[in-house]
């Protein structure tokens, strides 16, 4: 019972990390209609840049400076591919695969073969309740993840940005009849995803992951199944996408001894299936309300 | 007194397709100017081409001006011709069905956020119906609450030249008559106003001046009443014959409307 509990709660943290990742492939595409495969990376980015400089800053201080690189990079995308090449989206959506490869590729090779602690306060001390083990780390994941989803969701129901992101994703055309400009619109978007992608990757490699190496960006990767399966225009979706894939990659992972008939690894593949499963019943997402065909 | 002008203005779609050929009109201030035409005349495009949209549909203006006082309208990005004045309400209403009726009228004062609680409670004052739904999502309205919602979005963003495309289609004739109503109101309260309408009986009953457009370009331009009482805009648009015959007649006038 305890086990249970223990993986229920971890399920529930890891899906919160994966939700802060797939809210941002989310507002990508409700504001672009574009699908950022280069999501991961960016994640990476802030990552690598929290890694390098959290000796010299402090950790809040290289934090910063990791939301700051991610969402200027996303940015610079967004100005890249979007402002300057004006390609269609289908374009430009595999135009971020490539964009995707090129800097995982740097970051891989910066990074090397080594494994880069972000320095953040909470190591691995654990707490325990009840009879109940749980790390700092799932904890402080799981209270950073429902604050910053908590002021997005407000943002974006009551600030005039989250209108016009909103007017936006409806309908653009008319959106720019009432004044409202697409471009920054457009380019928020790609900044509040790089952001939420650079927090995220804290507690990606926070304990009792042992910390930022390699197969980073392919733990980032598992967002991608939590945005597709929630519908990727729904913020709702994305939330209960990643709590979806957060709980089975725990629960399938912690009783992975049982399910041994299946084969090994099977917690790293068990969140596709989950995706698989759900679009064969709905094509368009639990949430979502378009199909999308364009990809 | 600022007058919204457009001179000259040929636009075409892609490279090949020329909607409209040289087409000039002025919307002087407090007016009402309405653009007549059939299907296909480039009424919308004239829409498109002066609050800056033509880029969504692969459009561009190949040569001509667009102006209004001042301000060189030719060209620009949609939200340089709301900062300046100039905002439509487009065909088919377009509302964001999604947002509550409330959140529609915030978007539409995006462009202009001074003073938007006070246009707010004018646009509830001109259509008591967006008060009470005003909770609602946009999609739950019928058609003519839907338009009055689009014009309200439009009025959020404090127009001074107000153009309106197609404010009547597919309402039913008491509710076209409100809205109606609703553009005299409107043009009252100091907001000039271009009006493309299908309903040509209607738009010539508004307006001041009125422009005939026809494929492309402008075939006639005047004085509203002088061009309902001209025997060609009395046949082709306002269907109306010469001799009010018997019903025996019919078939063969009918026939030659279609022809013309």
């Amino acid at each position: 019972m305890t086990r249970l509990l223990e993986l229920l709660i971890n399920g529930v943290s890891l899906g919160a990390v994966y939700a802060l990742i797939a809210l941002g492939f989310v507002v990508i595409f409700r504001a672009t209609e574009v699908v950022n495969f280069a999501h991961a990376s960016l994640l990476l980015l802030g990552g690598y840049v929290t890694a390098v400089l959290h000796d010299d800053l402090g950790f809040l201080g290289a934090l910063a400076v990791g939301v700051a690189a991610a969402a200027l990079c996303g940015a610079f995308l967004e100005f890249v591919l979007l402002r300057r090449a004006k390609a269609r989206r289908d374009v430009v959506a595999i135009a971020t695969v490539g964009i995707d490869i090129v800097l995982t590729a740097e970051l891989t090779r910066r990074i090397g073969t080594g494994v880069l602690s972000l320095g953040d306060p909470w190591h691995n001390s654990v707490v325990h309740i009840g009879g109940v083990t749980i790390a700092q780390t799932r904890i402080a994941a799981l209270l950073t993840a429902a604050v910053l989803i908590g002021a997005f969701l407000a943002a974006f129901k009551y600030t005039s940005w989250g209108v016009s992101m909103r007017a936006v994703a409806e309908d653009s055309e008319t959106a720019a009849l009432m004044g409202i400009r697409l471009g920054r619109v457009s380019m928020s978007a790609w900044c509040v995803a790089g952001a939420l992608a650079a927090v995220a990757a804290v507690f990606i490699t926070a304990f009792p992951t042992p910390g930022l190496d390699r197969t980073t960006s392919v733990a980032a990767l598992k967002a991608f199944p939590a945005a597709i399966l929630g519908g990727l225009d729904s913020t709702t979706g994305a939330l209960v996408g990643g709590l979806l894939i957060g709980l089975t990659e725990s629960l399938v992972g912690g009783y992975q001894d049982d399910l041994s008939f299946l084969g090994r690894g099977l917690g790293d593949v068990a969140p596709y299936a989950v995706m698989v499963a759900v679009l064969l019943l709905r094509p368009a997402g639990l949430f979502g309300t378009r199909e999308v065909s364009r990809v | 007194m600022t007058t919204l002008a457009v001179r000259d203005l040929t636009v075409a779609y892609g490279r090949s397709v020329r909607a409209l050929r040289r087409v000039s009109l002025e919307v002087p201030a407090g007016e009402i100017v309405a653009v007549l035409g059939s299907n296909g005349a480039g009424k919308t495009t004239i829409m498109r081409a002066i609050s800056g949209t033509l880029r969504f549909h692969r459009a561009a203006i190949e040569s001509g001006e667009i102006s209004y006082g001042e301000r060189r309208l030719t060209g620009a990005p949609a939200h340089r011709a709301v900062a300046a004045g100039v905002v439509q309400a487009p065909e088919g209403r377009r509302v964001f069905a999604r947002l509550t009726v409330e959140e529609n009228l915030r978007a539409g004062a995006l462009g202009a956020a001074r003073g938007a609680a006070g246009r707010r409670d004018r646009v509830f004052e001109l259509f008591p119906v967006l008060a009470e739904r005003r909770g609602q999502r946009a999609a739950l309205l019928s058609g003519g609450e839907q338009q009055m919602l689009a014009m309200g979005r439009a009025l959020m963003a404090a127009p001074k030249v107000l153009l309106l495309d197609e404010p009547t289609l597919g309402l039913a004739p008491l509710m076209a008559e409100r809205i109606a109503e609703t553009i005299r109101e409107i043009n009252r309260q100091g907001t000039s106003v271009l009006l493309v309408e299908q309903n040509a009986a209607l738009a010539l009953r508004l307006a001041g001046t009125a422009y005939v457009l026809d494929v492309g370009e402008v075939a006639l331009h005047g004085p509203a009443a002088e061009l309902a009482a001209s025997d060609e805009v009395r046949r082709r648009y306002l269907g109306v014959t010469e001799e009010a015959g018997p019903l025996d007649a019919a078939p063969r006038r009918t026939l030659a409307r279609w022809s013309a």
